[in-house]
């Protein structure tokens, strides 16, 4: 790519969110917005080498989008006359054109960001629609990052647009009673594009870096627009999670558990920062799962080693997580937690509980078959070893195992 | 903008009905009354039940009826409002304020105008 493509690539990324987000409350049509965005990037590839980028780029995006949106809206009649004529009329207001390239685009995102993640679409609508809108993703790259084609995540896209228009969905900030439920949404929606990096396929590891990034800085831009603690305790869980990413595949290409994890490779400088941040969150006493899951993350992320762990508030914190989220797995989680405390015992009478609802599930065998081990059951937790490797679609994850249940096998010849 | 609340429920449903269906039907008035007056509803009205449905289709010129519903699903349609709300956010909050909502499903959508 020669070097201005470079540069307007940047540029793009780092202003569209805000660009369309302006343009969409404007012209009220998501389609139009976009279209006004393609044609000043076009222009920009057009005017740009010669003279090199204007000062105030974004800017200059903006108002060559916006003088587009209005030749778009006077040709094709999107909307009723009198409805062109209110919007035509908004747009022209916006500001006079020579105070052009030392504006500020309007910052209207806030409003982009609850729409995409409205609860009437489906989640990989709001996927796809925040990453293409707010995260300036072409369609090509979001189809990449999810192994989709890229016309599946076209065709997502279009519909989630059509379904917005027709179906009345408003570009509004939600009201003040609405907020926290939506905002709810928007987290999960973005917790969902981070964990997307993190997926192995079966023996492979993948970390699509790209996603992980776009999630965090959405989660700082949200954070910084509407802050909240809930919205910051994402944000730190993300970082916490990210800046171990090192450790988590081996030369290989291989995932590796975290209790193997070389933790020289985790960002340590990181895991300072986002656990200060975490700590202002507190500060603020709303507390919250996604909160509760990063102080878990942190807990991890500041101990020594597995063994140096402070089981003792993950196992507390599991359960302040349960009253939010009463899943089997966050139950199998304190479990383990509990065994690691020295409570066996109680633990695997827990886990028993829990084998109607986990029987598929590869780490309940593998955490049960490690606390047998550690009570002397010796032969039950050769059993379960054996089911979690049948489970396990991770060749490290199956070497692991096969390791702990040769070392137990070992010890009962002595 | 107009849309239709479908109302949609498991026949017999109403039984589990915190307080019965008596408590029902009291909210029923109530939830009409109240969006009468906030001049959401155009429309509204409950319908007999799946025992008096016929259904017609007419293919190649020749008319066939059927006794019973469209298609056999656990949650039959009992009723609908027409609302008029300025978007689908404010729909949704008096669809979800129908009482069926508690035990059954509303699906909201809007109603297409034609300009002629």
């Amino acid at each position: 790519m020669i070097p201005i493509e470079a540069e307007l690539t940047r540029i793009v990324r780092a202003n569209s969110g805000r660009i369309v987000s302006a343009l969409i409350k404007s012209t009220r049509d998501f389609d139009l917005a976009e279209d006004a965005l393609q044609d000043a990037i076009a222009q920009a590839l057009q005017q740009w080498p010669e003279k090199g980028a204007p000062q105030n780029a974004g800017a200059w995006l903006y108002v060559t989008a916006k003088r587009r949106a209005i030749d778009l809206m006077r040709k094709e009649n999107r909307h009723n006359a009198e409805t062109t004529q209110q919007i035509l009329a908004d747009l022209d207001a916006d500001q006079p054109d020579n105070a052009e390239w030392d504006q500020d685009i309007p910052d209207e995102r806030l409003r982009l960001i609850f729409t995409c993640c409205h609860p009437a679409l489906n989640i990989d609508a709001q996927v796809a629609l925040t990453l293409r809108t707010l995260g300036g993703l072409s369609v090509r790259e979001i189809a990449r990052a999810f192994l989709a084609s890229e016309t599946t995540i076209g065709q997502r896209i279009t519909r989630a647009k059509q379904k917005i228009k027709a179906a009345h969905i408003p570009y509004e900030i939600p009201a003040h009673e609405d907020i926290q439920v939506r905002r709810t949404a928007v987290l999960k929606t973005i917790y969902l594009i981070f964990n997307e990096s993190y997926s192995a396929l079966e023996g492979q590891s993948l970390t699509r870096d790209d996603l992980a990034n776009e999630a965090i800085r959405l989660c700082t831009i949200l954070e910084q627009l509407d802050p909240d603690p809930e919205t910051s305790g994402l944000l730190c869980l993300m970082r916490l999670t990210h800046a171990r990413r090192q450790a988590r595949i081996d030369d290989d290409g291989e995932f590796v558990p975290l209790e193997k994890q070389d933790r020289s490779q985790w960002d340590h400088q990181e895991i300072e920062a986002a656990h200060t941040h975490l700590l202002q969150a507190f500060a603020h006493g709303q507390f919250g799962p996604f909160q509760l899951q990063a102080a878990i993350s942190a807990l991890h992320c500041l101990a020594e080693s597995w063994a140096d762990t402070d089981w003792q508030q993950i196992h507390a914190l599991y359960g302040a997580l349960a009253a939010y989220d009463p899943s089997p797995v966050v139950a199998l989680n304190q479990a383990v937690a509990l065994a690691n405390m020295g409570g066996t015992n109680k633990a695997l009478e827990q886990l028993n509980t829990l084998e109607a609802d986990l029987g598929n599930y590869q780490p309940f065998y593998a955490a049960r078959a490690d606390i047998l081990s550690q009570c002397g059951e010796e032969k039950t937790a050769q059993i379960d070893y054996d089911r979690a490797i049948e489970l396990s679609k991770n060749q490290v994850e199956k070497r692991f195992l096969f390791q702990k249940k040769s070392a137990l096998a070992a010890s009962l010849k002595k | 903008m107009q849309f239709m609340a479908l109302i949609y429920s498991a026949e017999g449903a109403e039984q589990s009905y915190p307080g019965g269906p008596e408590k029902m039907m009291a909210d029923y008035y109530a939830y009409t009354d109240e969006a009468k007056k906030a001049g959401v509803m155009l429309a509204g009205d409950a319908l007999h039940p799946i025992s008096t449905a016929t259904s017609i289709r007419e293919r190649d010129g020749k008319a066939s009826l059927t006794d019973g519903p469209f298609a056999e699903t656990k949650e039959q349609l009992g009723g609908y409002y027409l609302l008029d709300c300025k978007d689908l956010d404010e729909a949704t909050k008096w669809a979800g304020k129908i009482p069926t909502a508690k035990y059954g499903t509303i699906e909201v959508r809007p109603v297409m105008i034609w300009d002629n």
